[in-house]
Formats: structure tokens, C-alpha cells, sequence
């Protein structure tokens, strides 16, 4: 049977910049093809406390590449004694996912951190590493053209913690919901 | 399989271990994804004092325009920039390792980095994985010997011109240069015919949009004019915003402050002592 791979799981995956913060949310469901086998898998990790993760596509490529990232992550905590950048972290995850330009991970990576004094980060590759940074909000998953449209519509500079966690699950769900590979709600993390 | 205990980081280059796994994949009916092009006009001009480089800065992936402002000039050199069309991770892996490269030889001869270094350590690449990378590039810089202008194929191909275009919208930014290049340009004729090269690629290719970015390169430095026209403003959004009436559900909050991090200073932070 013909399908698309990053079509298998379902995801949809968006990470919004506001004022010294940022939100990263997700949707909860898990399929196989079409049919639901969870309505509450965590797509977004923590990297540690001011850097998360989220991986859309196929669970199986999303899992294994979260805990070799963990992995390295925890290599350069014990050779730096300290956590990683965000944007070092993003260079780290390009370098990953190019390694394997000719026989790719099923994945799309959005990155989201604080870095030094507060300045939120966020970027989202494709599944061979091409990174793109963005100044307001970045989307990934099957959902991702309503995505695109929700959060260009509703999106606004500068927003405080609050506007901006309404802002994310509005623009979510209002793409899930167009979407019948992904929903079963969401989950949000603001930081 | 990793026969070791512990999974080393591995040594660089490139790593086939899921290949065959994509490849069981790919029988089973499944297409693989498509990665995010460059779509693109990319264009390069001598003119009389040094090179100009354009290019656009749109992203698709598909039919969709995933970044509409992304940086296709890239840095390999203080003197020498590279724009970059085709699959985005390509031309930025690619352009990346070059210029790492260029700066080790340049601490190594201690000279200024030449032009035809960068496309020899190019081309050397490309045709070796025959093609695969997908990155066509137009290389321009001044060095010692005056200034250069290259274009560099997916193949490992390359053509030293007086002017050039790439990607894409290069049919639409090779006509206006066909039209109106000539020998002697100065640097405000340049940097005109460039735009309108660029502009016309934006306006009449779907692969390319958004706006002109330009790098001017001369014996006695750079200038990289980011954004030097925007002809695609966003003038559609109301500045009221959205307002949600209806607040989203909440099912679970769950609050965790973050810890402060102690940092321990031993002997009062001296400097160690002979």
C-alpha cells in the first residue's frame, strides 16, 4: 500500500517566541495509519530546563534520535560542566540528521530554548538538517500547512507568558482539527 | 551494528547505516519525504572595482514556503562569499566545511584565501559524491589576483564568467543581464542590475520570492546588504490581532520553577599560584 512515511505516525508540532519566553506544543495522538493507538504521547522532551525538544514524524526515528541527542547532551554536560546553548544544541542536531543525508531519519526536529539572558530560540529543520531559524513561530508535522496559516494569522510580537500560551493553543487545535492525522488535544510547555 | 560497548561519536563524513532500512521501506511502498529546496535565484556580476552577489530569500518545502526570509549568501572566506541553491542542507553542509577548511589552509599559509582554493575544494566534493549533494553554487571573491566569479554544478562542474545566475528563477535573472550587463559597471550601476535580476526571478518564478539580498565584494573589504529591498511586504494583518473570547480548556497545569544555579567559587577565586 502506498503511503507517506512522515504520514505513518501523525504529529503536529509549532513553537512560538513572546517576550522573554517561548511555547512549544504539540498534539497527543499516535496512529498507525489511520487508526488511533494513543491519545497521549509526548512528542516534546526536555533537554534540560531551558531547552525542550519536540520530534514529528515517524515515533520510531523521533525516539531513537531523542535519547542519542540526550546522549550527547549528557557527554557535553560532563566535558563543559554546564548545559548547552540553544544554538549550539541546533547545530549539534544539523550535524546529526546531515550525517545521515543518504539514508535519512523519518524526522522533523522544532527546537525551542532560552538563551543567554532570556532571548528566546526557536528553529525547525527538515529531516536532512537544514536549519531555519525564525524570529516569530515555526511549525513541523503532517498539520503543518494549517499550521502555517493559523499562526501567520494569529500571531503577534511581544507577547506575555499567558496571551501567548492562548495564542499557541488556539493556533493549534484550530490546525488539528483540519488535520485527521493528528489531535486528541494538546500539550504546552511556556517557558 | 556497533560492536563496542560504548557508541563513540563517530568520526565525520557521512553514515549509511539506515540505507538499508530506508531502502526495505522504500519497497514496501513507502515515498520517501521531500526535502526543503532552495527554489531560488541566485545571481553574480563583475563589475569594475570587485564581484556583487544577489540572491532571493525564499525557502520552499514543496509547495509551501516554509521560510520567507532565509539567508542564501553564505560566509566562506572574509573575502569570498558563496550563494547557494538546491536542497538547503546541502549548500549549508557544504558551504560550511569548505569554509572551515579555507580558514585551517589560511592559518597554515598565513596568506589571504583565493578564490579558485574555495572552488577547487568544492568542485573536489561534489563530484565525488556524483551528484547527490544537490548544491549549485555561485562562488564570487576578490583575492590577490583581482576578482573571480564562478558558478559550480550538483556534478562538480564549473564555469568562470563575467556574470552569472543559478538556480530556479535563473532563466528570468539571465535575460536582464543578457540585456543590460556590460564591462565597467560601477558599484551603483551594479548593485541596480542586480536587484532587477533578483526582481525579476521574485516576480516571475514561483521557486523564488520575498526579498533582495546583495553582497558587494572589493579588494578593500565587504558589504553584505541584507534585505536591501523588500518588495514583498506583509500588509495584510490587522493591527488589532486576535482576540480569543473563548478561553482554550485547560485539562492539567502544571507549574515547575526553575532551580537557580549555585555556583561554588574555592579559595576565594584566586588565580593559581606557581
Amino acid at each position: 500500500m502506498f503511503m507517506q512515511i512522515f504520514e505513518y505516525n501523525g504529529s503536529a508540532l509549532v513553537a512560538m517566541v513572546g517576550k522573554n519566553c517561548f511555547a512549544i506544543a504539540s498534539d497527543r495522538r499516535l496512529g498507525v495509519q489511520l487508526q488511533t493507538i494513543a491519545t497521549d504521547f509526548q512528542r516534546i522532551s526536555k533537554i534540560h530546563d531551558r531547552l525542550f525538544l519536540g520530534l514529528s514524524g515517524l515515533a520510531t526515528d523521533a525516539q531513537t534520535l531523542y535519547q542519542r541527542l540526550v546522549f550527547r547532551h549528557k557527554l557535553y554536560q560532563l566535558r563543559e560542566e554546564r548545559d548547552m546553548k540553544p544554538e549550539t544544541f541546533a547545530s549539534l542536531v544539523s550535524a546529526i540528521l546531515y550525517e545521515k543525508r543518504f539514508g535519512p531519519y523519518f524526522c522533523q526536529p522544532v527546537i525551542a530554548g532560552l538563551g543567554d539572558e532570556d532571548k528566546p530560540f526557536i528553529c525547525t529543520m527538515d529531516s536532512i538538517g537544514a536549519k531555519e531559524l525564525a524570529k516569530d513561530f515555526v511549525v513541523a508535522g503532517t498539520a503543518s500547512e494549517s499550521l502555517y496559516g493559523a499562526c501567520e494569522s494569529m500571531f503577534k510580537e511581544n507577547m506575555e507568558p499567558e496571551e501567548l500560551f492562548e495564542t499557541v493553543s488556539q493556533a493549534l487545535l484550530a490546525s488539528v482539527d483540519r488535520d485527521c492525522l493528528s489531535g486528541w488535544g494538546g500539550h504546552v510547555y511556556v517557558v | 551494528m556497533s560492536k563496542s560497548v560504548i557508541e563513540t561519536p563517530p568520526k565525520g563524513g557521512f553514515s549509511f547505516d539506515l540505507c538499508k532500512r530506508n531502502e526495505m521501506l522504500a519497497k514496501k511502498g513507502v515515498n520517501s519525504p521531500s526535502f526543503r529546496k532552495t527554489g531560488t535565484t541566485i545571481v553574480g556580476l563583475i563589475f569594475q572595482d570587485g564581484v556583487i552577489l544577489g540572491a532571493d530569500t525564499r525557502a520552499t518545502e514543496g509547495p509551501i514556503v516554509c521560510d520567507k526570509n532565509c539567508e542564501k549568501i553564505h560566509y566562506m572566506a572574509p573575502n569570498i562569499y558563496c550563494c547557494g541553491a538546491g536542497t538547503a542542507a546541502d549548500t549549508e553542509a557544504v558551504t560550511d566545511m569548505v569554509s572551515s577548511q579555507l580558514q585551517l589552509h589560511r592559518y597554515h599559509t598565513g596568506r589571504e584565501s583565493r578564490v579558485v582554493t574555495a572552488l577547487t575544494l568544492l568542485k573536489r566534493h561534489l563530484f565525488n559524491y556524483q551528484g547527490y549533494v544537490s548544491a549549485a553554487l555561485v562562488l564570487g571573491g576578490v583575492d590577490v589576483t583581482g576578482p573571480h566569479l564562478h558558478t559550480i554544478y550538483p556534478h562538480g562542474s564549473t564555469d568562470t564568467l563575467p556574470f552569472a545566475t543559478m538556480g530556479s528563477g535563473s532563466l528570468a535573472a539571465m535575460a536582464v543581464f543578457e540585456s543590460n550587463y556590460r564591462e565597467g559597471l560601477t558599484r551603483d550601476e551594479g548593485i541596480k542590475l542586480v536587484t532587477e535580476a533578483i526582481c525579476s526571478g521574485i516576480f516571475n518564478d514561483l521557486g523564488s520570492g520575498s526579498n533582495v539580498d546583495i553582497c558587494v565584494i572589493t579588494k578593500g573589504g565587504k558589504e553584505y546588504l541584507r534585505n536591501h529591498l523588500q518588495p514583498n511586504p506583509r500588509t495584510y494583518t490587522s493591527s488589532k490581532g486576535y482576540s480569543f473570547p473563548k478561553k482554550t480548556e485547560v485539562l492539567l497545569t502544571k507549574i515547575t520553577p526553575l532551580k537557580e544555579k549555585v555556583e561554588i567559587i574555592e579559595g576565594g577565586g584566586d588565580v593559581m599560584e606557581e
